[in-house]
């Protein structure tokens, strides 16, 4: 993985310092809370229902066991031992004190983490596919590229105060592991047909109160123009965005208002203006990035074999393993989905135990996933046994990736100030009514958000959950039909919302409805695309 | 009732106006009626407090109680952590919440 070279250390080691003067000016009130929220927020330390919270950046998901174990540390020195993975691939900390957060900053540039650009109007952490560098269906890893935008945009004044939050996803493999369309701008890695590497690039999706899919605005960049393009897109939108509505701001406003053909006309334009000034990332800067990305040793001639002797490894290696690139490894998906559990909390034992399992195991690698999940990249399928048991021990070894019990929820009201409904406790009512159905039902993603932000996806979720405040009441209304893989598409609203209760109660009728109605081979969402809302509706409000 | 809270700036505790000072306890939240504006803008002058506002709330035989939810969150904690509530052994008390 990459490491900081003096440079990038120095940057964050600055940031630290001058943040600790910041604090200090607040708490002796030489700076005002409107003064200083917005110095914070570029810090990633944002004020919640209970105290500050703090979002660390995990760069594209990838990090290794130092920095895991650190993160450790911190949830037990700085926190109250545990933290939540989110679904931009970072990790945050719930019960954070202002008068030790630049502590809390010091020790984690201690291990090359930091929270900038987690919040506020910039540039967020890159998102890219969690099982870079070992998936069978890439073409290429992708992390390199998302690396190159990190540096090109972390700290560059033109991307400093954007019209809005700005997200960009990377994959290199025909099946979708990040929600690519529903990013403000990704690109997806391919090969033409002389071989050369180049880009499918999208622009103007996102979720929130005004869902849109990306549209293709490139079917073949040249990989040599990869950053000129990304620049053309940012200062198109930058130059027109809405900046006189909150709701209107996003790059996908523009895209819709504009057109995909006259937006990408424009995007061409200013991308022509770069063209002329021949001006891109620098070849050795992007070489001397891949570099860091090589693939770790991999051992030949190792066995495939996987004594499946025990059900519960066996159902576990079938759930949560997946095809590596290199012969005789597996990926291995550790869900954070206990059953009746919290969606992506991790305890910071835990953390520790996960690090450990990763430099033993894994080539010192570990991901977090955009669907609240972590990755053990890199495992000898012989390790596999062994690795389960650890996982199992700690609280760990629940098998239901992609199923019922596999669910993205939000912190929604038990935490955040924006949301207007609890996410966790119907995330928990869900697993527990579903739990030992997850064969039975397939493929299911369930995706909750405590408010229209859509933290948790549920536009994108084959059954979705959206949390609302109805006269002072929780209400939740029920989504079918969305997709963030490759077969992207935007959930619809049933009709009328439900309490909590109520909406376990339709979402099991709908799970029924799928049920009776379901074809060979047929996963809930297939089988929605292909006999429609209606039959559900009809079960739901009978 | 009108009722007065906020998060203690260096800490981002939540605080509640008992009259004198603040509280991480709702049970001592004052009434304010409307001298809730007046002593927030002392408060914020002098750091007691972060992003403090005034709430409606209900008397109750156990103490104020918000009539919003995302108060009666605050007030409580998560309801999904009662270990992490101020009332740990109070299988009651996240009942309160809603």
């Amino acid at each position: 993985m990459y490491r900081y070279d003096n440079y990038d250390q120095a940057m964050i080691d600055a940031r630290v310092a001058e943040f600790r003067d910041q604090t200090r000016r607040r708490i002796e009130g030489k700076l005002t809370d409107d003064q200083f929220k917005p110095l914070r927020l570029k810090n990633g330390l944002y004020l919640q229902l209970h105290a500050y919270m703090l979002r660390v950046a995990i760069p594209y998901g990838t990090l290794n066991s130092r920095q895991m174990h650190k993160l450790a540390d911190i949830a037990r020195k700085y926190d109250r031992s545990y933290g939540h993975i989110t679904t931009r691939q970072n990790i945050q900390y719930n019960w954070i004190k202002l008068e030790e957060a630049p502590d809390l900053l010091a020790e984690l540039a201690t291990v090359e983490m930091h929270g900038i650009q987690t919040s506020g109007e910039s540039i967020r952490n890159v998102s890219a596919d969690q099982y870079a560098g070992a998936a069978a269906d890439e073409i290429m890893d992708p992390r390199p590229w998302a690396e190159l935008i990190r540096q090109m945009t972390n700290f560059m004044p033109e991307f400093s105060y954007l019209p809005r939050k700005f997200k960009i996803a990377v994959i290199a493999s025909d099946q979708d592991r990040t929600a690519l369309r529903w990013h403000d701008a990704a690109v997806k890695i391919v090969r033409n047909a002389a071989g050369e590497t180049g880009f499918e690039v999208y622009a103007g999706g996102g979720m929130g109160r005004t869902p849109f899919l990306s549209f293709r605005i490139r079917d073949f960049l040249p990989a040599g123009q990869f950053f000129s393009y990304l620049q053309a897109i940012l200062r198109v939108w930058n130059m027109h965005a809405r900046r006189d509505n909150i709701h209107k701001q996003r790059m996908k406003i523009l895209v819709h208002e504009l057109g995909e053909e006259e937006f990408r006309r424009q995007v061409e334009e200013e991308f022509l203006h770069f063209e002329t000034l021949g001006e891109d990332f620098p070849q050795a800067e992007y070489d001397r990035i891949a570099a860091y990305f090589a693939p770790p040793p991999f051992e030949t001639g190792l066995s495939e074999e996987i004594d499946r002797s025990d059900p519960d490894f066996a159902l576990w290696v079938d759930r949560q393993t997946v095809a590596h690139k290199a012969p005789g490894y597996a990926i291995v998906n550790i869900s954070l989905k206990p059953i009746g559990g919290i969606p992506g909390d991790i305890s910071a034992d835990q953390m520790d135990i996960v690090a450990d399992l990763a430099e033993r195991y894994s080539f010192d690698d570990l991901r977090a996933t955009h669907a609240q999940n972590l990755v053990l990249p890199h495992v000898r399928k012989s390790d596999l046994y062994a690795v389960w048991k650890a996982l199992d021990e700690a609280g760990l070894g629940a098998a239901n990736l992609d199923t019922v019990t596999d669910i993205i929820a939000c912190p929604g009201l038990d935490y955040c100030s924006l949301a207007n409904a609890r996410s966790i406790p119907v995330a928990e009512k869900i697993s527990e009514r579903f739990a030992g159905r997850e064969t039975e039902l397939g493929e299911l993603k369930i995706k909750i958000s405590g408010c229209i932000n859509a933290c948790g996806h549920h536009h994108a979720g084959h059954i979705g959950i959206l949390g609302v405040d109805r006269k002072g009441t929780e209400n939740y209304q029920l989504l079918l039909g969305g997709s963030g893989a490759e077969d992207a598409s935007a959930a619809k609203i049933t009709g009328p919302g439900f309490d909590e209760a109520g909406v376990v109660d339709a979402l099991e009728k709908a799970t029924d409805v799928y049920l009776a109605q379901r074809q060979e081979g047929e996963r809930f969402l297939d089988t929605y695309r292909r006999i429609g809302m209606e039959p559900f509706k009809e079960a739901i409000y009978a | 009732m009108k009722i007065i809270t906020g998060n203690n700036l260096k800490t981002g505790a939540v605080i509640w106006w008992d009259g004198q000072g603040w509280s991480l306890h709702i049970e001592d939240a004052a009434d304010v009626g409307d001298r809730g504006d007046q002593i927030l803008a002392v408060e914020d002058a002098a750091c007691r407090v972060n992003g403090g506002y005034v709430i409606d709330a209900e008397k109750t035989a156990k103490g104020p109680r918000p009539l919003h939810i995302k108060d009666r969150v605050r007030a409580y904690g998560p309801t999904v952590r009662a270990d992490l509530s101020l009332k740990p052994a109070d299988p009651e008390a996240g009942s309160w919440v809603i």
